[in-house]
């Protein structure tokens, strides 16, 4: 019998249905994801990154194939695969803390008050968010807002960490800086990330390896790059070291010239 | 009852002068003349600076009322120019003052407050007051009825689908009826007029609650749900924690829909059914060819409508802040 990694996916098929029929949005894919892997995924607008995320938080249900997460099959949401989502979604009638401490109430409910707290505080304290904690997600940034999606997600001490798109709504700058603090966090946190991104450079700073998919309908998994870049990582460091110039040169080869945007061809 | 009645007058008193500031501060941020870098900056203006907070205030207030005020002097000047000769048959307000003094100037007669609560007296030698606190009595048990009744409903038809499809078109077609309609109905069902005058409040302020609360847990954001299912909350927690405070505006814009309605329902059904009540107070008036009475009653009603849309208001507004 062959031995399974920590997040495995395997045949996984997801098939919506629309007016015109079954759609099928990403293929028989598999893929095995070691634990404390960072994983970054990579493709064109509507090649179904976010299906497959979906997929594994639970939240989409595939046409087939299986989700294995520690030997354990994954077939509802739940908290240990925490997701970040684009639009941070924090609940806009609660205040930073209260917004961190529904996840922490959840997901350490045998916990006394006071340990709660702290932990809440502790996780604002890691996205530097303490600052901000009585605020509403009306009084702060977009940036801050993702940060404090960032603290409710690592609250819950996920198993697997699901990050779809974080940065694509905010400006460059802010952006940086919130990946320094992602890797900052998973330094200490050695947590299972996959992440969606658009950003190339991105994907080679902060992943461990980069996973291309091809362009939808049925869409697969096209190339599979390790970036072995050592950590702690700099980005304007980074930049200089041949081994980051060539991954990002593989990454932007396939995304442009092997799988171009569909919506530039039709164009 | 009567307890109940009393806290509500109690309330709206004590919310008024908030009401009254809402828009004043809305003035100094939002008046069209200011230059915009004074709007960003909004406090360091050079007037503001010289002149006291307070005083600023004042004048800031005065110029929100001033203008209803003189229309108002106008209009009951043109009125009583209007209406001042022999044929008029609409009276003037000098002849509306002299002819009602006393429902002007003793609302409270026959209603005692002590310490059990208030006491409103037997038949029908009550002032204004002790009618239209009868009759906000009446619209505290009906529209709370309502209320809750309605929230439920709408709860129900926004999370499922096929309650939808079930109940709405008859939803739809129920709430066209007018109250009045609903009387000879309601005093067959249950045959005494109190509770018949509570059915008809309960009956048309039901459905702009049930379908506002259903259009509010329809558009709860998907990410919502998601953060939800991510958190695997059950669905108390969901309740509790994600569909009440996402959709408390859509339902306060409902809950004050119907308080509207519920108080053009009172007057209605006690018009017909007599006895005690502001309604009453108006059929009875217009019986005994009262008319100045008639006007007055007007006159209140018309301010404890407001008062009651005012209350809901900002009701809504504390919770959504909470």
């Amino acid at each position: 019998m062959k031995v399974r990694s920590y997040l495995a996916l395997e045949g996984i098929s997801v098939v919506f249905p629309t007016a015109n029929g079954p759609f099928t949005a990403v293929e028989n894919i598999d893929l095995s994801i070691e634990k404390g892997q960072f994983v970054a995924l990579i493709g064109h607008s509507g090649c179904g990154k976010s299906t497959l995320l979906n997929v594994i938080a639970g939240l989409t249900k595939p046409a087939r194939g299986v989700v294995f997460l520690d030997g354990e099959t994954v077939d509802k949401p739940g908290p240990d695969r925490a997701v970040i989502f684009q639009d941070h979604s924090l609940l806009p009638w609660l205040t930073v803390e209260e917004n961190v401490r529904l996840a922490v109430d959840k997901t350490m409910a045998g916990k006394s008050k006071a340990e709660r707290k702290n932990w809440v505080h502790h996780n604002l304290e890691l996205v530097h968010m303490t600052h901000a904690a009585t605020k509403r997600p009306g009084e702060i940034s977009g940036g801050m807002k993702q940060r404090v999606g960032i603290a409710r997600a690592i609250a819950m001490q996920p198993r697997v960490l699901l990050m779809d798109e974080p940065f694509g709504a905010l400006d460059a700058l802010t952006r940086a800086s919130l990946q320094d603090t992602v890797m900052e966090i998973q330094s200490q946190l050695h947590t299972t990330v996959v992440m969606i991104t658009h950003d190339v450079d991105e994907a080679v700073l902060l992943a461990d390896r980069v996973v291309m998919m091809t362009n939808g309908p049925a869409a697969g998994i096209g190339e599979d790059l390790p970036i072995t870049l050592e950590r702690p990582r700099n980005r304007i460091e980074a930049a200089e070291l041949p081994e980051y110039n060539h991954a990002r040169h593989a990454i932007l080869h396939f995304l442009h010239q092997r799988y171009s945007n569909p919506l530039d061809e039709a164009a | 009852m009567s307890s109940s009645s009393v806290k509500l007058v109690e309330t709206v008193a004590g919310m008024l002068p908030e009401h009254v500031s809402a828009p004043q501060s809305a003035k100094i941020i939002r008046h069209p003349s200011a230059p915009k870098e004074e709007v960003k900056a909004s406090m360091p203006t050079p007037s503001a600076k010289a002149r006291p907070v307070w005083l600023a205030r004042i004048s800031d207030f005065a110029a929100t009322v001033l203008p209803s005020i003189l229309l108002l002097v106008v209009l009951l000047g043109f009125w009583e120019l209007a209406c001042s000769g022999e044929e008029a048959t609409l009276p003037s307000p000098s002849k509306i003052w002299t002819e009602s003094h006393e429902v002007i100037v003793h609302p409270f007669k026959g209603v005692t407050f002590d310490t059990g609560g208030m006491h409103i007296q037997e038949g029908g030698d009550v002032g204004i007051a002790g009618h239209i606190l009868t009759s906000l009595g009446r619209v505290a048990y009906g529209y709370g009825l309502s209320a809750i009744i309605g929230i439920a409903l709408g709860v129900l038809i926004g999370q499922s689908r096929t309650a939808y499809r079930a109940l709405d078109p008859f939803f739809q077609v129920l709430r066209t009826i007018p109250p009045l309609a609903w009387l000879p109905i309601s005093l067959a069902i249950f045959q005494q007029a109190g509770p018949s005058a509570i059915f008809l409040i309960f009956i048309t302020a039901i459905w702009p609650v049930i379908l506002n609360t259903a259009t509010g847990v329809q558009n709860i954001p998907p990410t919502y749900r998601n953060v939800a299912k991510v958190l695997a909350l059950n669905p108390f927690e969901y309740f509790v924690k994600i569909m009440l405070p996402a959709t408390v505006p859509y339902m306060f814009t409902g809950l004050r829909i119907g308080v509207g309605m519920s108080w053009l329902a009172i007057v209605a059904a006690e018009m017909v059914q007599g006895g005690t009540g502001i309604g009453f107070f108006i059929w009875d008036s217009y019986n005994s060819s009262l008319l100045t009475d008639t006007i007055v009653a007007l006159v209140w009603i018309g301010m404890i409508g407001f008062a009651l849309d005012r209350l809901v208001a900002f009701v809504g507004r504390r919770i959504s802040r909470a």
